[in-house]
């Protein structure tokens, strides 16, 4: 692919960043492996594996500014992590800990958003806010291949368009909706040129391509800004795993293509370079597994030392204050615990 | 004080909201330069720009969702839904999405934001411009639901709605734009969410309902009062969260309720207030339940015959209210 243009190092991007990409792309996949043993233990809940994704949820997110609004989907808590949200915060979350739904006050990150596609208007929400409010604040939301198919997908890049506002779309393109692939969602050749149809640049890269992926979103971000208005940026790339823990690829792909993916890791890819650069080697790679794995582990003992949630999260984030009907459904959940604590269960 | 139009207390409530709090703007379509079709928000694209009377393209979806992001950011969003029957594109984001905001985020996150939707018939608007969705929204838990059916409480319900911190769907009778002129105070009121009034005493039955219908009601119980039956009328005025305390004394105070509301019958919010009744004030009662509603239909016929017949009107009402007062 790259190859050769990898072999000479990016004047435009500081080793700094170069060795950011690399070390928080081996931190997810890091993180996720443990998180599907954990699954796999019952130590955590469902979970949808990022494997693959690495390049896309760490460049593009790299290449946002500490002030820019990352909007994730269920998949994106590598990019949230990256922008700031702790670890042990998506493990609660994976957990079914409510606690883990919490975004702290200094992280510009959107809550996770399941349902397809509805977080592309809230990325444009939080875009036109800033343009209202005449603040240099840019969001980017991601998205799946499936999630084009959607009509919030159309709503929200047709309002970005018509409004110029400082939004960036960005779909990991990872070649399937759970199992259907992406020549069944769309009968264009590709997720870019859609934005066309909306007055918005539309940009396709290699999302296995770190790099590639981090210069497109710098740009991107850069003409927001500036007022240049809003990005569809498509990054090819592809999950190596499930869809969640709850499937089997096996059923709609052959493995042959997960193969044929894992030849252009983004994580190989991007440590050739770096030794070929001079800017990594097996000590340091040996040295960053080895904290990684010990950051995980400090993260799961947070997370497994929580004790039991509190059954008052069952109602109390209905509404900002807690109406006197919740009250009284609290309370007897409340004494309904309360007796099975004196029984044999 | 100043005699106002149902749609003038609304649209006051909007430039008092949006004088007194920048983060306060309007979206919607054909709400900036036209001022909306009904008029409501007629003034505000030029008192407060083309950004704050915001005319978005035709995506009831984004109006919603943009709104919902906004008010993260910090804004207070009133998106309006032209018409309540148009008011389904955006049921994805209001109810998995606005509804659960807070709840999914565990309280990190508020989403403040307004719905504003003309609803119901009467009006020949027909199938797709005469439609009560109300109680579509009012079985989810997360929103709040208003349906004022008086000037007073139309601005006062508005401006309770716009700084509450919820998620609030402020469902406004299209009949009553025009049709309903009362004293408003001027100046800053707000009304609380989630209570009930007493529109009328009376000692021999009671009628709850809301909207366009509680006026029916209130002209029926006029007339009842000829036969020499007092109604007690209470008015809803938010049917999430149901006013329990206040539709439980109304209820027990006559010991005969009747519900009407234009919206059909099955699952309405005749069904919730009723079974309410039922489960908490049984014995205090001496008739059965009866509710007048709206035909099992799926909307309003564009005949005017047809409409008609569709519609409840104070003589059904009286009916109602003399066949159970006479129990």
């Amino acid at each position: 692919m790259a190859d050769t243009a990898m072999l000479r190092k990016p004047s435009d991007v500081t080793d700094d960043v170069l060795l950011n990409l690399y070390t928080e792309m081996v931190r997810l996949r890091v993180f996720d492996r443990r998180c599907v043993r954990l699954q796999r233990a019952g130590r955590i809940g469902t979970y949808p594996p990022l494997e693959g994704q690495e390049a896309c949820q760490v460049a593009s997110t790299l290449a946002l500014r500490r002030q820019d609004f990352v909007v994730p989907t269920y998949r994106d808590y590598g990019a949230m992590m990256v922008h700031g949200v702790p670890m042990e915060h998506i493990l609660m979350y994976w957990n079914g800990r409510a606690e883990g739904c919490e975004i702290p006050d200094d992280v510009n990150v959107f809550p996770i958003a399941v349902p397809i596609a509805t977080q592309l208007p809230h990325a444009a929400g939080l875009a036109w806010a800033a343009k209202l409010r005449g603040i240099d604040q840019v969001a980017l939301g991601f998205f799946g291949d499936g999630a084009s198919s959607e009509g919030d997908f159309h709503e929200a890049l047709n309002f970005a368009g018509v409004f110029q506002i400082p939004v960036i779309f960005f779909c990991e393109n990872n070649q399937y909706a759970i199992s259907v692939p992406f020549r069944r969602q769309t009968a264009t050749q590709t997720i870019a040129e859609k934005a066309a149809a909306y007055g918005v640049r539309g940009v396709r890269v290699n999302g296995q391509d770190a790099l590639e992926v981090y210069r497109a979103v710098r740009s991107a971000v850069e003409q927001a800004a500036a007022g240049g208005g809003p990005t569809l940026i498509e990054a090819l790339t592809y999950r190596y795993g499930a869809h969640t823990t709850s499937d089997d690829p096996s059923k709609y792909r052959d493995p042959s293509e997960a193969d044929a993916w894992r030849e252009r890791d983004p994580i190989v890819q991007l440590r050739q370079s770096l030794v070929s650069w001079g800017l990594w080697d097996d000590e340091a790679e040996t040295e960053l597994l080895e904290r990684l794995e010990s950051e995980v582990t400090a993260a799961v003992a947070r997370m497994e030392a929580l004790g039991p949630p509190n059954p008052d999260h069952l109602f109390d984030c209905v509404y900002a204050e807690l109406s006197p009907h919740l009250e009284r459904q609290r309370r007897a959940l409340r004494a309904e615990l309360k007796d099975w604590e004196g029984t044999d269960q | 004080m100043a005699v106002k139009q149902y749609i003038e207390a609304i649209r006051d409530a909007l430039f008092e909201e949006m004088r007194r709090d920048e983060r306060v703007f309007v979206l919607g379509e054909d709400v900036g330069v036209r001022g909306g079709v009904f008029r409501v928000t007629d003034g505000l694209y030029a008192e407060f720009g083309e950004y704050r009377a915001l005319d978005f393209p035709l995506t009831e979806s984004a109006i919603v969702g943009v709104a919902i992001g906004a008010a993260a950011a910090g804004m207070v969003p009133i998106a309006e839904i032209q018409f309540a029957d148009f008011i389904m594109p955006a049921v994805n984001q209001i109810i998995s999405e606005a509804a659960k905001f807070h709840y999914r985020s565990n309280g990190d996150w508020n989403c403040p934001i307004v719905i504003r939707a003309p609803y119901g018939g009467g009006i020949h608007g027909a199938l797709y411009h005469s439609q009560s969705v109300e109680a579509l929204f009012t079985h989810v838990p997360g929103l709040k639901i208003v349906t004022p059916a008086t000037p007073y409480d139309a601005k006062g319900l508005l401006k309770a709605a716009i700084r509450d911190p919820d998620p609030v769907l402020f469902f406004e009778h299209k009949k009553l734009y025009r049709s309903i002129k009362a004293e408003v105070p001027e100046g800053d009121y707000t009304v609380p969410i989630g209570r009930a009034a007493v529109v009328r005493e009376g000692t021999d039955l009671t009628v709850i309902s809301y909207g366009y219908t509680l006026h029916l009601a209130l002209e029926a119980a006029g007339e009842l009062a000829k036969q020499g039956f007092e109604a007690e009328v209470l008015d809803l005025r938010t049917l999430r969260p149901l006013d329990e305390s206040a539709i439980l004394a109304a209820a027990r105070k006559t010991g005969k309720v009747l519900i009407v509301h234009e919206d059909n019958k099955v699952c309405g919010v005749g069904a919730e207030v009723s079974a309410m009744i039922a489960e908490h004030a049984l014995f205090d009662l001496d008739a059965p339940i009866r509710r007048l509603a709206g035909p099992e239909v799926p909307a309003m016929p564009f005949s005017p015959t047809l409409e008609k017949a569709y519609m409840l009107t104070a003589q059904k009402v009286y009916d109602a209210m003399l066949e159970l007062a006479r129990f």
